[in-house]
């Protein structure tokens, strides 16, 4: 194909790509450096109060913005502020002074470490879970007779195309206040149990919904891996004297390999910007991500201004980890490429 | 094979099974409780034991029950509807829908399929149950508490509709915009051997790991500002981007892209190339080759990647609840509002009614393309 047909060919896609997520990033890269205010202006008020004989007046310095007269807009203001709005996020006085005073535990209650905690638990701890049941479950779907693979198919497939929010929502409702699992756990252990007042507790549901969201994900493409499982190979590991574990150890997940890869690569990818989850929960009071801390930044307060320059900060340095995550898997794939596998 | 070999000793097959069968229960049972719950009026939904939740008493006691009667008929009703939506549906689909349009014969006869279905279901058949328990005695008195009051409110007064209208507007978008850049792009991309392409590939996977909240705090200062950005160009047509729907569909596609390219990509690579090539020896363009020869047999590859764009578009919560206002909401940020002011358990099932209902198109979704939805998840991990 030469060049000037698969330029037309990709042309459309590359532009979009570039124009909106490419764009996108330098403009973050800028912003996270810039810091954009509101023009304010001291003005001297008058205020009178009528009062026996004269009016009692005051003046006093009043603090406003800039109305800019044609648009009717507040007149803004954009500096270069260098690195002030990542030492906002971070804030490494506090990290230094929680060193400083031997208080490890400190540093986990500013809200970037706590993400950055989180998010990284929340990815390495699910991942070898993911793998693990998604094999489990195929593994047991391969052994079950023909007629009931097409239901329980159907069935794995419900928690993976449930919309995120609503499926963390729908965990929460059967734990919230009285739910009926919180009841059943409560007779159980036979003390009260509120699963959303601490965090550890919200931490396992999320563990827990993200395993029942992704393992489906991850079962589906083992159980295609295994119809291509080379019978030959097994059946002289069965000769050979093979046992049954043996056989899987050996055999079947030296086989699945590539896959095992793939779906560490993806999980690592989808983990890592975890979300839905703090929406679902509702524990940004408990427990947030990386991500959620960037729209945090990103959703008006009260007074309607978003914190732009904060959230781009965050967004960076959320970038830099992944790029961190990833540079491993991705220097394989070049390897590859190098090596001529294509 | 069913050598003696590899034969299971009885244990590993009820272990295996009894597995299976707890998976299934895990991953329905949390989908199948909130949908029980959506029917039951406040005081039985949040109800300490289950069997009040299934049963609910107090809906029964408020006048909203179903009889032994109903319950009987509507199931038969239901099986009936079910059989025919996957036997005869198809065949008047088939026979009336112009050739070459049969997409829009399927749209229009599910949409009809649909309404009838609603209308007779919630409309007829209430009527109906209503004369024949009056005169079927025991069997005719109510005993499981049944109320759709939640979904009236959710769909009535709060005026879900308007979300689900923008819902469908923005998944419509996604889908069409990104399957026609992306067919292009994957075709390229796998006809293609260059080290361009690998390279813009790599790019891609880079870009799919992007956190889409970085993303969208570069769009937002540019967005809100637009209209005096693009002042000078456009003059005072220039739009504000922010709450444009159209403007998220360019958003969501462009996220989408990478992934849609992928996956289109190791689909075309199915397709061999000697097919293109034949049709070049024929005196083809690699344009009229794409159209004529290719467009043909790539169908299966582009409904399954729509399907995981209307996924995409469908589910997404982070860019669609900061990039569009209240006016154009679409369904799953509306529900994040319902819950804000959630203040009486009627508000808290009333957003149970709201998650179903979000939930019920994926559920169609699943049963209908549940075989696109596994050679498409398999496609590019197996092959690519």
């Amino acid at each position: 194909m030469k060049f000037k047909t698969f330029a037309a060919f990709v042309g459309p896609s590359v532009f979009m790509m570039l124009l909106f997520i490419a764009a996108p990033l330098i403009s973050v890269f800028l912003q996270s450096f810039q810091i954009t205010q509101p023009v304010m202006q001291q003005i001297e008020v008058e205020t009178c109060t009528p009062g026996f004989l004269t009016q009692t007046c005051t003046t006093e310095l009043k603090t406003v913005p800039i109305i800019d007269d044609v648009t009717g807009k507040t007149q803004t203001t954009t500096e270069w502020v260098g690195l002030q709005s990542y030492r906002n996020v971070l804030q490494m006085d506090k990290v230094w002074e929680a060193i400083g005073a031997g208080s490890w535990g400190d540093i986990l209650q500013i809200d970037f470490w706590k993400a950055l905690r989180f998010t990284l638990s929340f990815t390495l701890l699910t991942l070898p879970l993911v793998i693990g049941v998604g094999l489990m479950i195929a593994l047991a779907v391969n052994n079950a007779s023909k007629s009931v693979r097409g239901p329980v198919i159907f069935v794995s497939l419900l928690p993976f195309i449930i919309t995120p929010v609503i499926g963390s929502l729908s965990i929460y409702w059967l734990f919230v206040g009285d739910g009926i699992l919180t009841v059943m756990l409560e007779r159980w252990t036979g003390q009260d149990i509120a699963m959303f007042a601490q965090s550890w507790t919200i931490e396992l549901l999320m563990y827990f919904y993200r395993v029942w969201h992704v393992a489906p994900f991850a079962f589906v493409i083992f159980y295609a891996g295994l119809q291509t499982v080379n019978m030959d190979t097994l059946e002289s590991a069965i000769i050979d004297g093979a046992s049954r574990f043996e056989r899987l150890r050996y055999v079947i997940v030296p086989h699945l390999m590539p896959l095992i890869i793939f779906i560490a690569l993806i999980h690592l990818m989808d983990c890592y910007r975890v979300f839905e989850e703090i929406v679902g929960f509702r524990s940004q009071a408990h427990v947030i991500s990386l991500q959620w801390l960037t729209y945090d930044f990103l959703v008006p307060d009260d007074a309607g201004n978003r914190a732009v320059s904060r959230a781009s900060a965050s967004a960076m340095l959320t970038m830099i980890g992944i790029v961190l995550l990833l540079i491993l898997p991705l220097r394989r794939t070049w390897r590859d490429h190098k090596g001529g596998a294509h | 094979m069913s050598s003696k070999a590899t034969a299971q000793p009885l244990s590993l097959k009820i272990a295996s099974g009894a597995f299976l069968a707890f998976w299934c229960l895990l991953a329905a049972f949390p989908i199948v409780w909130i949908a029980i719950m959506s029917f039951k009026s406040p005081r039985d939904a949040f109800a300490a034991s289950a069997w009040d939740v299934i049963v609910g008493p107090a809906t029964r006691a408020a006048g909203n029950g179903l009889s032994v009667l109903d319950i009987v008929l509507g199931l038969a009703f239901l099986f009936f509807a079910l059989r025919w939506a996957f036997s005869g549906l198809p065949k008047l689909v088939e026979q009336y829908s112009p050739p070459g349009f049969i997409v829009l014969g399927w749209l229009v006869g599910a949409a009809a399929y649909a309404l009838v279905f609603l209308l007779v279901f919630f409309g007829v058949l209430p009527l109906v149950f209503g004369a024949l328990n009056s005169i079927a005695g025991p069997l005719g008195t109510p005993v499981l508490g049944l109320t759709t009051e939640h979904y009236v409110a959710v769909w009535g007064e709060n005026q879900f509709y308007r979300n689900f209208l923008n819902s469908m507007l923005v998944t419509a978008g996604v889908v069409t915009i990104s399957l026609t850049v992306g067919t292009l792009a994957g075709y390229g991309l796998a006809r293609s051997g260059s080290n361009l392409a690998f390279w813009l590939l790599i790019l891609a996977l880079i870009f799919r790991a992007l956190p889409h909240s970085v993303l969208v705090a570069g769009y937002l200062p540019w967005f809100i500002n637009s209209a005096e950005i693009l002042r000078p160009i456009f003059g005072n047509l220039s739009p504000t981007l922010y709450g444009q729907p159209w403007a998220v569909i360019a958003v969501l596609v462009s996220i989408n892209q990478p992934f849609t390219i992928w996956m289109l990509r190791s689909f075309f690579q199915n397709i061999p190339a000697e097919l293109d090539e034949a049709a070049r020896v024929d005196g083809c363009s690699h344009f009229q080759a794409f159209r004529r020869v290719i467009m043909p047999v790539m169908w299966p590859g582009v409904i399954t990647t729509g399907l995981f764009s209307f996924l995409l578009g469908y589910n997404d919560f982070l860019v669609t609840s900061l990039l569009l206002d209240a006016q154009n909401q679409t369904m799953v940020p509306a529900i994040a509002g319902y819950f804000n002011r959630e203040t009486t358990t009627t508000d808290q099932v009333e957003a149970v009614a709201a998650a179903v209902s979000i939930t019920a198109p994926l559920f169609l979704l699943v049963m209908v393309f549940q075989r696109q939805i596994v050679s498409g998840l398999t496609a590019g991990a197996v092959k690519g």
